[in-house]
């Protein structure tokens, strides 16, 4: 007979308290906030004990609580971008694009002239892409926290986020080329 | 033909289409007019393989300022461990 996993909330904070903190940063990057979601997690545990169910681990259970509070967040950021003004029409891109479609001069890609496999470089770009990331509308910062991330379904982000799917790519769209301005703007000034 | 004209000089549509391609796929016909417009135009090949750096540098993204492991200092711990001891308590488990 399998034995049965035994659960023991008074060892958590010393087992799981580091793990989650960082699965959480990871997603949020706010050590306040994140702090708070540990705890939360570990009393909502604590309190629903009686759902825990033999067949997951422990960490598995309170990874799945923490997962929910983070989607409540993200659901909360999501509601706080306005939609209409990202969707009027076909204009949405129009930043980067002249009327014909044709790149704006200023926002043409231009080579970075930088090497792939230089792992230090990858760094500098990946702090860049970080610094970058925050300054994206929070809807925005989440519909791409939960794809890259948590590498979940587009259709999954479009029900959790309330958004049709032609929304969603154009807020993918939209992030990348922003995400990618920013980049450039910032390598190439260093 | 005019179904390609629009996306061979449109890089706005096109570029809407690598995002796509790149993350999800997209339809057969969207393939033909992507690598049509790309063919021309140098600009856009630049972007294709640029988003697809930023799709793998997303996907092992971490935020490098705040490491996990100067994370939850001891004393917050610590004060987590009383309020659990306390919340067990309370719930009687």
């Amino acid at each position: 007979m399998a034995k049965k996993e035994s659960i023991n909330p008074g060892q958590w904070v010393a087992a799981y308290a580091d793990y989650l903190y960082a699965f959480a940063l990871k997603r949020l990057q706010d050590p306040e906030l994140c702090k708070d979601l540990v705890q939360d997690t570990f009393v909502s545990a604590i309190h629903n004990l009686q759902n825990y169910k033999s067949s997951s681990s422990e960490k598995t259970w309170l990874t799945a609580i923490l997962k929910n509070k983070i989607t409540d967040i993200f659901r909360r950021k999501a509601s706080e971008t306005p939609l209409h003004w990202l969707l009027s029409g076909e204009d949405n891109t129009h930043a980067f694009f002249e009327e014909n479609g044709h790149w704006k001069d200023k926002h043409a890609p231009r080579i970075w002239e930088t090497e792939e496999a230089d792992p230090l470089e990858n760094e500098e770009l990946k702090e860049i892409l970080e610094r970058c990331m925050e300054k994206l509308p929070p809807l925005w910062a989440v519909v791409v926290s939960m794809k890259y991330l948590d590498e979940e379904k587009s259709d999954h982000i479009c029900k959790e986020l309330s958004l049709s799917p032609s929304n969603y790519w154009v807020i993918i769209h939209r992030a990348k080329l922003s995400l990618r301005a920013c980049l450039e703007k910032n390598w190439l000034k260093g | 033909m005019k179904w390609h004209n629009n996306i061979i000089y449109n890089c706005k549509k096109a570029t809407f289409l690598i995002d796509k391609k790149n993350l999800e796929g997209i339809s057969p016909l969207q393939r033909i007019e992507l690598r049509l417009h790309l063919a021309g135009c140098s600009v856009c090949r630049l972007y294709y393989s640029q988003s697809r750096r930023i799709d793998q540098m997303l996907r092992g993204f971490y935020p490098t300022r705040i490491k996990p492991e100067n994370g939850l200092d001891e004393a917050f711990k610590k004060g987590l461990q009383e309020n659990i001891a306390k919340e067990i308590k309370k719930s009687g488990a």
